[in-house]
């Protein structure tokens, strides 16, 4: 069953008098639980997409349901509510809220976004930092701990409200090659476990192999599809 | 709203220079209203009490058209023991009214049988003068304020130009109403320092000698003074009892009495006026200094924390939620600079009843400076600032909660 289903998207951004095609008739759909990647060079459309995928921008043409909801005619409010019920967000510089120590960050969506009583918020919360091993560092502020692991509790925070769909744009991106591949292994892990649908970009030809479906971007058309273990097909 | 809360506390521990900056400026601007309004206040207060309970009183009542012409001290305007029995009846039926006190007032000349000048005097009853007017006998230097017939509480300025000491002997010249002259000898009872105001400057007598010395059958009433239990029913009061005084007209249908509240009768009302005008000022100077730095610091916040706006209404947090976190930083900013502003305006305060300092008013000098600092003004400057915090800090945070995540996440 598809979670994502655009068919035919467009997305043109208007600067002034210039007009520029980020996206040209893109149809595409991932199945729930699975790994999907999309790559491409920069500037290929690849964040335009997810920005479309996570309902935060809408598309200039076609239509894109998520979990069978038409998010393009959503309004900013619904949009919101959407996200949180549905999205998890890792992203590429981690966002982690400075104020906040780790385990506040996780909590934050529960709080502020699902409103969970806090009892059952704490086991949550723990079941997540220990999952994405980081329980031991739930007292420290996102300003004491390396980009790894800010980027695990970014992981847990996006799994936190059990989302049907996690975007994560370019995640790997400021982390070294090994930080990168163990950061993969846990979105994977995770996914076996909370059978949550998990779409990333990367220009990052080492770590797509990660996906299990991958799509090929260039200059804001998809230009293949591949399937782990299957031949790439343009 | 816990959660809220602690977000925006938070966020202001985050930027604590700034933070302790803008407290600051609030704090000092408290400081500067509480303390000037409590200055100002117990100076209003003071200088009032002293017109008010040493000569004037709260409230006076005249026959129709008296005021106008009291520089002439027209006898022909005087009240008969009719219209004083009428007045008397009304007053005597206000439960309000602590005192009253009836005056003839009457001018003349004033001998010591070597040098003559002129005077102003108030006939009285003593015993109801002092009751409507308390301070007036501490304002006896010399002397008794007792003032048994025949005696004259004579002003100081007056008894310093003519030399007079208790127990002298002057002669009072007056005119009555039909023109005629009469004089008659008193003894100095007592010497009654100046005090500021209307009157302040004038001398007593009883109002038996009054009348028989403007050859009166009957005291006719120049004046009723008026002195109330509580000054704060000032106004009420006057409404009560101008109600009552309406409805004696006289035959060709128009208003027998009139009626003064001290405003009306001292000229000092125009500087209190001017001291509660600049009160005012001051308090817009506050509501100026809170509004420009919450708005200040909040759009500075919301443009350096766009990004992670832009992070929180990704992962869903609805706008309302991310206005109401703006919003309670600028309200908990406000209200830190309003806590600590109050506490220091206390211990200003303390310092300066501590320091009893003093000030002089016309000719009278070592009034002590006793400022107060009101509960109402307390609540009335913390509410102030609160929601002039609440209105600063709205542009910003609905700015924020209006952005939308896409470019916000894309600042840097």
């Amino acid at each position: 069953m598809a979670i994502v289903d655009a068919r035919n998207l467009g997305k043109t951004y208007e600067t002034g008098e210039v007009s520029v095609r980020a996206l040209n008739d893109v149809s595409f759909k991932i199945d729930a639980g699975s790994v999907v990647s999309f790559i491409g060079p920069s500037g290929s459309g690849k964040t335009t997409l997810l920005n479309l995928i996570g309902c935060l921008d809408k598309p200039t043409s076609g239509t894109i349901e998520i979990a069978g909801t038409d998010v393009a005619s959503l309004d900013r409010k619904q949009s919101a509510r959407f996200r949180g019920e549905n999205i998890g967000f890792i992203f590429q510089d981690f966002n982690l809220v400075p104020i906040l120590t780790v385990y506040e960050n996780v909590e934050y969506p529960l709080i502020m976004v699902r409103d969970t009583p806090p009892g059952d918020r704490k086991a949550l919360v723990r079941d997540l930092l220990e999952a994405v091993g980081m329980a031991d560092q739930q007292r420290k502020y996102p300003d004491q701990i390396s980009g790894g692991q800010k980027q695990r509790v970014s992981i847990a925070r996006a799994l936190v409200t059990k989302p049907k769909l996690v975007l994560a744009d370019e995640p790997t991106a400021n982390l070294d090659h090994k930080t990168a591949h163990l950061i993969l292994a846990l979105m994977k892990k995770i996914r076996s476990e909370l059978k949550t649908t998990f779409v990333f970009s990367t220009h990052d030809p080492k770590i797509v192999g990660e996906a299990e479906v991958i799509y090929t971007i260039e200059d804001g058309a998809l230009i293949g599809r591949q399937e782990k273990g299957t031949r790439f097909d343009a | 709203m816990h959660n809220i809360f602690k977000i925006a506390m938070r966020n202001l521990m985050r930027y604590k220079r700034r933070t302790f900056l803008v407290a600051t400026l609030i704090a000092l601007g408290v400081i500067a209203v509480q303390v000037f309004v409590a200055s100002s206040s117990s100076y209003k207060s003071l200088i009032i009490s002293q017109i008010t309970d040493a000569m004037l009183g709260q409230i006076q009542i005249h026959k129709k058209g008296y005021l106008v012409s009291v520089e002439n001290v027209p006898m022909n305007l005087n009240l008969d023991q009719h219209g004083a029995s009428i007045v008397e009846g009304i007053l005597d039926s206000v439960p309000e009214i602590e005192a009253y006190s009836p005056r003839i007032r009457l001018g003349g000349m004033i001998s010591n049988f070597v040098e003559t000048t002129n005077i102003r005097l108030y006939g009285i009853e003593p015993e109801k003068e002092y009751r409507t007017v308390p301070l007036l006998p501490k304002r006896v230097i010399s002397g008794t304020a007792e003032l048994k017939p025949g005696q004259i509480l004579i002003p100081k300025l007056l008894a310093k130009g003519l030399n007079l000491k208790v127990g002298d002997q002057v002669v009072i010249i007056a005119t009555n109403k039909d023109g005629s002259v009469n004089g008659r000898q008193f003894t100095v009872g007592g010497i009654v320092e100046s005090a500021p105001g209307p009157g302040g400057r004038d001398g007593y007598i009883g109002i038996a000698d009054a009348a028989e010395l403007l050859r009166m059958d009957a005291p006719e009433i120049s004046e009723y003074a008026i002195h109330l239990k509580r000054f704060d029913k000032l106004h009420a009061a006057y409404e009560q009892i101008a109600a009552r005084l309406s409805k004696e007209v006289n035959a060709e249908g128009n208003a027998r009495f009139e009626i003064h509240t001290w405003e009306s009768l001292a000229p000092f009302a125009n500087i209190a006026k001017m001291i509660d005008i600049m009160s005012l000022f001051v308090k817009i100077l506050l509501i100026a200094i809170v509004l420009v730095s919450i708005m200040d610091v909040m759009i500075m916040s919301v443009y350096e924390r766009t990004r992670e706006i832009g992070t929180l209404s990704a992962i869903g947090t609805m706008p309302g939620r991310i206005l109401a976190i703006f919003v309670s930083e600028g309200v908990f900013l406000g209200l830190i600079g309003v806590v600590i502003g109050n506490v220091l305006s206390l211990l200003a305060i303390y310092t300066i009843r501590l320091s009893k300092f003093t000030f002089s008013f016309g000719m009278k000098e070592g009034f002590i400076l006793m400022p107060q600092m009101a509960m109402s003004d307390v609540m009335f400057v913390s509410l102030v600032v609160v929601g002039v915090s609440v209105i600063g800090s709205l542009q910003p945070a609905l700015k924020a909660s209006r952005l939308e995540p896409i470019k916000a996440l894309r600042s840097v």
